[in-house]
């Protein structure tokens, strides 16, 4: 049985730029798997290969064990791509029912609708959307064809935190069907949520290839910013942090408890003011990788 | 899979106004105006009637016109929206989808025929023969291929801002220029020059000969002009096709 996706050894070289240098990854059946890298990182082109859009400079991309750009491995495959368009003048309707004539089993077209969670637009035109349900209308396409793998570049970009964590949930009922998933991102915590096991990928190469627990461990993850006029590096000793840059009275560091480090800074009678906790996001995660 | 996808495709253009309305009804707006007046005069020397010659030229005018719009202007709109992209990620098979534009684009322009013929025929009172109005259709039908090879070219090298422009930018100049308004022997001497040489122009002449005018050389001429038009706008159409596909799919 061949694996759903594949790259072998593959690179890609844009001109003089190398997005891709010697990456091999296999995913099979069944697997839910998020590829997480900063931009610039490789995945969009990984999934441009995978899907035949753009060849490898060397090595080979494989859909079912075919050539991405055969039909028929295209017919078992739903695509939601980060720079992506549809014709604005069709109703939502129109459109989704013309993509799934495109399948050979496509499923009904108001179950993917409902799945988008669309159904209120579904007589509207495209060009009345908001940007919101534009992505909901490219995720209703991608599943329309009931594809058996399902890949979706950063789909939740530009989404605030309601609509990013609805579309999980959407994305999570797909994968619950047993289907393949293959989705990019470069937000941590859409990678633990969703997958069970985790690429990541920085400037052109795999750099690990774990479940997502393993992933976090190695790197904390919530960013905390704050400023502190007067705190000195004795203030933040034997305190589980790391990625500590501190600018004017600017600080910020990385921590996986970062309960504990404000109960410590309080406890040394560090003042400090415009608190944010927020989660660390690969951004941090890498300049916490890169500074060890 | 063609069906539904040339349905979709029809829709598409159907619903924007600019294109369907301008399409269908700007050449009965040219013909209430110009036609209609000196429809019953007949052009010196000949038996033929100035409604029924313009009729012949705006018949050929709404052809070209939807051919180079729907491919030009469509084709430039999906490169600049990336839905080109989206499409090339499904398994539609790309002969289908350009065979249902082509589908397309021949319903539209067979449509401005029927809106155009009953038009010419009750408002300018243009009276030809069963086999006259069918030659003048299905020769601005067969003639309007190399339009859409040079739609499609305009489509793959102007961006979607642009390409509406060079289109009107060209297209209403070239119509003049090629006497499709007014016979060539109105026009400034410099243009009557180069007239002959236009695509538009030889077009044209094969929907003037259709309707029983003089033409200054045989149809084979024509026919040979536009095929050789044709040919041309075709390979700078495959050349611009295939470098899209090395900057974007490669």
């Amino acid at each position: 049985m061949p694996p759903a996706a594949e790259l072998i050894d593959a690179t890609k070289k844009y001109g003089e730029v190398q997005a891709l240098k010697g990456v091999t990854i296999r995913i099979e059946l069944g697997e839910v798997v998020a590829m997480l890298g900063p931009n610039g990182a490789g995945k969009t082109t990984s999934i441009s290969l995978l899907l035949g859009l753009r060849k490898p400079t060397s090595g080979k991309a494989l859909l079912f064990g075919l050539e991405p750009t055969n039909l028929l491995a295209r017919s078992r495959v739903g695509v939601m791509l980060q720079e992506s368009g549809v014709p604005q003048m069709l109703k939502v309707r129109e459109i989704v029912d013309l993509f799934r004539s495109y399948y050979p089993k496509p499923l009904p077209r108001d179950r993917a609708i409902a799945m988008a969670g669309l159904e209120e637009k579904t007589n509207a035109l495209v060009k009345e959307l908001s940007g919101g349900q534009r992505q909901r209308l490219y995720f209703a396409l991608a599943v329309c064809g009931n594809p058996d793998v399902l890949f979706l570049d950063e789909p939740t970009v530009g989404m605030d935190v309601e609509g990013r964590r609805s579309f999980i949930e959407r994305i999570a009922e797909f994968a619950h069907m047993g289907r393949t998933v293959v989705l990019t991102t470069h937000y941590l915590e859409e990678a633990d949520q969703l997958a069970q096991r985790v690429i990541v990928v920085d400037r052109g190469v795999v750099i690990a290839d774990a479940p997502p627990a393993e992933i976090k461990s190695r790197v904390a993850g919530k960013r905390m910013r704050f400023v502190a006029p007067a705190l000195t590096e004795k203030d933040l000793e034997d305190l589980p942090v790391s990625a500590v840059t501190i600018k004017d009275h600017s600080v910020q560091l990385l921590t996986n408890q970062p309960e504990l480090v404000l109960r410590r800074l309080f406890q040394r009678n560090v003042e400090i003011s415009d608190l944010e906790v927020s989660g660390a996001d690969l951004e941090d995660a890498f300049i916490a990788m890169t500074s060890h | 899979m063609l069906i539904r996808q040339t349905r979709a495709e029809f829709l598409k253009l159907w619903r924007v106004p600019a294109f369907s309305a301008t399409s269908l009804l700007l050449p009965l707006v040219f013909y209430a105006f110009i036609g209609i007046g000196q429809a019953s005069q007949t052009l010196q020397g000949t038996h033929v009637t100035f409604g029924a010659y313009f009729l012949a030229s705006m018949a050929v005018y709404s052809v070209a016109n939807v051919m180079i719009f729907s491919f030009g202007i469509s084709v430039a709109n999906e490169r600049g929206m990336k839905t080109d992209v989206l499409m090339r990620a499904t398994p539609l098979p790309p002969l289908v989808y350009l065979l249902s534009r082509c589908i397309t684009a021949i319903v539209f322009a067979a449509l401005t025929l029927v809106v155009l013929f009953p038009f010419a025929y009750i408002a300018g009172g243009v009276r030809l023969d069963a086999s006259e109005w069918l030659t003048l259709a299905h020769r601005v039908l067969l003639g309007s291929i190399p339009f859409i090879a040079l739609g499609f070219a305009i489509g793959y090298l102007a961006g979607p801002n642009s390409a509406i422009a060079v289109i009107n930018l060209i297209y209403l100049p070239t119509a003049f220029a090629s006497g499709l308004f007014f016979p060539k022997q109105l026009l400034p001497q410099i243009i009557q020059n180069i007239s002959p040489y236009l695509p538009l122009y030889r077009f044209g002449q094969l929907g003037w000969d259709a309707i029983g005018a003089p033409t200054s050389e045989s149809v084979t001429t024509d026919w040979l002009y536009l095929a050789g038009y044709g040919v041309a706008f075709f390979a700078i159409a495959v050349w611009a096709y295939r470098r899209e596909e090395s900057r974007k799919f490669s």
